[in-house]
């Protein structure tokens, strides 16, 4: 009696093992570092690397190692006074084409990193950071829309050769047309209507001598607009996040209209929100090749023309008129020329882009066309003293390329200097379009300080309520109380492993979390024990009891468990931030405890007790 | 160690009248503090932007709130928060001002004094997103107790579920309403807590209406409220043993695991003392008051039944 089969033995040592590998990396801690990216006019090489050690060697500033991967370089320090030294020493030598950002890097050994191994991932509140919740300004996103479709309508009615004599948006929505008869009016609809499907246009009877129409989006088209808004400026913040150069930073839609950004470790709040809140956008302009340009930059541009300056401030003069804008852009993806087999970005655009963009592109094959890429950014600077807000334009020409046929919906840019290149450009043509504006509706900064200390309270709080746990247990239940702090022990092991393995955020709430299911996970023990207690108590024989104490002890802390396990995943539905870390935690510590609880003491005790005669348990 | 030796014979269900007066006197104060007093609910429900500085040596308070009320925050809630070198500064929303221009504009105003004032933590809660909160918090409040009921009333019975539900809303309502008379404030942590709350107290009741289901089928021959007494003595040593053990962690949890978790530990210690006492005084006789009988389990079958039969 109360013997286990050998599987099961092994399945416990197999589970344990698994997750004492997994909870390992934590103990490891993290190195204070440097994060070096390049921007898109910089690439990440070995040069970069011998710049950065040659750069830290004459600074006199010491470093544990430095490893570059593809797109990054990393540098580790033993302390982060190093770390804040080294960072302008770093950016100094490099120049302004590098991001170096402060991060956190995991001293994880390479053999563990190979397994998949990771520390768990920690919550702002607990490493210091900055969480945005961002709205979308979806009116605007419906207003630009509709400012697009009156020069579209505007220009379609002119081809079509209906008169008209004023197209306007109105300022509660809608587009208002004026035409020049009711017999034009009609036509205009006609042509409209069928052109704009996504269009409900209709007479308007007043005021009578005006001929007016009102065209207004479609439901259908007003959401397809809205969910393109938010898509696009998660991918917009997220190549932003990456400029910041943060170590591990969450862009996550949040319900309809509302994107959560967190960038772990980022102090500095002004900086990252001026880098969020740039609007950016792409026009696509041709190149005026009939004029010089050098003429142009030393008099004036000719009429209708204006100098741009490409990242390496040569001049290029292009055609005021926009062919296209970045809002049509569905993808932009970096790959091969199937011709020449050197780099090139396929684009592909929206159907109204596509036929837009034949139409520009009709009478310009052979001409040079160029992207321009236009930011606009806000930057607080220090003025005597005093902080003044700036409002900076850049407008870049990132690509110029030779048009070779009419382009439409997928079409490619070739002539690309390496891939690196292809893939930075297909980067900024997917990201360059901010189509609706972002509010941040919440922010939740925690400095570095305080990140610490919740660390340091959180890691106390749990090790002096287990310790308080494991004496009363080993007091109270003797050797069968020592066996379940084994179990406890295993639990809190079990705990960290699994939130390692699922890289869930550890947040203070989180840890809290832990520290009740610590009290919880006691319980079932204490129904066990109990059980066998009073079973002995009943004159069982010890065998009995112990095979009586569990059986019975199983549907209470099944049915006891599973109660809370229901309040917990009702949190986890319900809950953000702080609630949900507190829910995993909770629902992780409630299904490992079981394990514990129930399969791995039982283990110990058949191991230690089972098939011999006894005369009295240590209970 | 044990600290029963041998079986106790309390007469729990003997002063089930003194309770429910107890409780119903707790609810009728928690309710009134709550409609008159309401909750000092934090920034993640009102919206609203809160500053925490952490100033080298103590903070002088009187000065910080006549610096901002002569600025642009009149009104500003200035307290300390967890020891006198700590402050924390509550604004109401605002829509002239960001967020990063609060933080500047205030350590501005504070920096220029003498001390040392380090920037702790700034939240900034858009209202709209506050109110949802709230929305959400209620709702999920629900449906934790709507699930619970459906759960163990197919486990148990539906008159076992009722009473665990009326056990639950007592100890919600005891512990938001301990909120609303200590003026605690009530912010995302301690709403996570009160559901925790709900999960801990409903294991409690859990165990004993298992011990009590089991007993039905055991003890013949004796009327419902002897076996729940009995039921509550054969359980009372897991009960007294469990409550203490995680009383020990929340209470470690309350003194060294930091000021924000403050709220949170509270909330569970007022719980889980609320908890322990409702398992025993609440849910089983409400459960009884309803009426339960032995043939109400009967068509249930029993894990564990094969033990009995055994020599």
């Amino acid at each position: 009696m109360n013997r286990y089969p050998a599987w099961k033995y092994i399945l416990i040592v197999v589970i344990l093992l698994v997750g004492a590998i997994y909870a390992l990396p934590n103990i490891y801690g993290k190195d204070p570092a440097l994060q070096i990216s390049a921007t898109r006019t910089a690439q990440i090489s070995e040069l970069t690397k011998l710049q950065i050690e040659k750069a830290l060697d004459d600074a006199k500033i010491k470093y544990k190692s430095v490893e570059q991967s593809t797109n990054s370089v990393i540098v580790r320090f033993s302390s982060t006074d190093i770390q804040l030294k080294a960072k302008p020493v770093v950016q100094d030598a490099l120049g302004k084409g590098y991001v170096v950002a402060l991060n956190l890097a995991p001293s994880t050994p390479g053999w563990l990193r190979d397994m998949g191994a990771e520390p768990m991932f920690l919550g702002l509140d607990l490493r210091g950071g900055v969480h945005f919740l961002m709205q979308v300004d979806m009116k605007a996103a419906v207003r630009k829309d509709e400012e697009r479709y009156v020069s579209d309508i505007r220009s379609m009615l002119r081809e079509k050769d209906i008169r008209y004599r004023t197209i306007s948006r109105r300022s509660k929505g809608g587009i208002v047309i004026r035409f020049r008869s009711a017999a034009q009016r009609t036509k205009g609809i006609e042509v409209i209507s069928n052109e704009y499907k996504d269009l409900n246009v209709t007479a308007l009877d007043q005021p009578a001598d005006e001929y007016r129409a009102l065209a207004t989006l479609k439901q259908k088209a007003i959401a397809k607009t809205k969910d393109f808004a938010l898509q696009q400026n998660i991918t917009t913040l997220r190549k932003r996040v990456n400029e910041l150069g943060v170590a591990e930073p969450v862009i996550q839609q949040q319900g309809q209209s509302r994107i959560v950004v967190e960038l772990p470790g980022v102090q500095d709040t002004a900086r990252a929100k001026e880098i969020l809140g740039a609007t950016a956008t792409l026009e696509f302009h041709m190149v005026d090749e009939k004029h010089s340009v050098q003429d142009a930059v030393k008099n004036h541009p000719p009429p209708g023309d204006r100098i741009y300056y490409d990242r390496d401030g040569n001049p290029v003069l292009l055609k005021k008129q926009i062919m296209l804008t970045g809002d049509y852009i569905i993808d932009a993806a970096a790959g091969f020329d199937q011709l020449s087999g050197g780099p090139d970005v396929t684009i592909t655009l929206d159907g109204k882009g596509a036929r837009l963009f034949a139409r520009e592109t009709r009478d310009e094959v052979g001409k040079a066309m160029a992207v321009v890429y236009i930011e606009n950014k806000t930057q607080t600077e220090k003025v005597n003293g005093k902080e003044v807000k700036k409002k900076s334009t850049i407008e870049e020409v990132i690509n110029t390329a030779v048009i070779r046929e009419q382009l439409g919906k997928r079409f490619h840019i070739t002539g690309l200097s390496s891939s690196q290149e292809s893939r930075n450009l297909a980067l900024l043509l997917r990201a360059g379009a901010l189509a609706a504006p972002v509010e941040i509706i919440e922010e939740r900064t925690v400095g570095p300080s305080l990140g610490q200390d919740n660390i340091n309270q959180g890691f106390q709080s749990v090790v002096i309520g287990f310790v308080f746990v494991l004496v009363f247990m080993g007091m109270y239940y003797k050797a069968f109380g020592m066996i379940a702090n084994v179990a406890q022990l295993l639990n809190l092991v079990l705990v960290v492993a699994m939130l390692s393995i699922l890289q869930a955020t550890l947040t203070l709430p989180g840890i809290a979390g832990i520290v009740l299911t610590v009290g919880m996970a006691v319980d079932a023990n204490v129904l066990i024990n109990e059980r066998i207690r009073e079973e002995i108590r009943n004159g069982n024989t010890p065998q009995a009891s112990i095979h009586a104490g569990y059986e019975k002890a199983f549907s209470t802390i099944a049915d006891a468990n599973i109660t809370t396990l229901i309040a917990a995943l009702v949190l986890f539905s319900f809950g953000t931030g702080p609630i949900k870390g507190f829910a995993v935690t909770l629902s992780l510590g409630i299904i490992s405890s079981m394990f514990t609880a129930i399969m791995v003491t039982r283990a110990i005790v058949n191991l230690i007790y089972g098939g011999r005669r006894l005369k009295s348990l240590s209970i | 160690m044990e600290f029963f030796k041998t079986e106790t014979q309390i007469n729990f269900l003997g002063v089930k009248n003194i309770a429910a007066v107890i409780s119903i006197l707790m609810i009728i104060a928690s309710i009134t503090s709550f409609v008159v007093r309401g909750l000092n609910f934090g920034i993640d429900f009102t919206g609203g932007t809160v500053v925490e500085l952490a100033y080298t040596g103590q903070a002088d308070l009187d000065h910080i709130r006549s610096v901002l009320n002569n600025s642009e925050f009149k009104g500003a809630k200035v307290q300390y928060f967890g020891s006198s070198e700590d402050v924390m500064i509550r604004l109401s929303p605002r829509k002239d001002m960001n967020n990063a221009a609060i933080s500047n504009r205030i350590m501005e105003l504070l920096g220029s004094g003498k001390q040392h004032v380090e920037m702790r933590r700034v939240e900034f809660v858009g209202a709209q997103v506050g109110s949802e909160l709230a929305e959400d918090g209620t709702l999920a409040m629900i449906y934790a107790l709507g699930g619970i009921l459906i759960y163990v009333a197919l486990r148990f019975q539906m008159r076992f579920s009722v009473g665990a539900i009326v056990a639950l809303i007592h100890d919600t309502t005891i512990t938001i309403g301990f909120f609303s008379l200590s003026g605690m404030e009530f912010d995302l942590t301690v709403l996570a807590a009160v559901l925790a709350v709900i999960g801990y107290s409903l294991n409690d009741t859990i165990v004993v209406f298992d011990r009590v289901r089991e007993n039905f089928h055991k003890i013949r021959k004796t009327s419902p409220i002897e076996v729940f007494n009995i039921s509550l003595n054969q359980t009372l040593s897991r009960t007294i043993m469990t409550s203490f053990a995680t009383l020990l962690v929340v209470l470690a949890l309350f003194f060294y695991g930091g000021k924000i978790i403050h709220g949170f530990a509270t909330a569970l210690i007022v719980g889980i003392v609320v908890g322990t006492y409702s398992s025993i005084y609440i849910a089983s006789p409400v459960t009884l008051a309803l009426g339960i009988s032995r043939e109400d389990l009967m068509p249930v079958k029993k894990e564990g039944a094969e033990q009995e039969s055994r020599p």
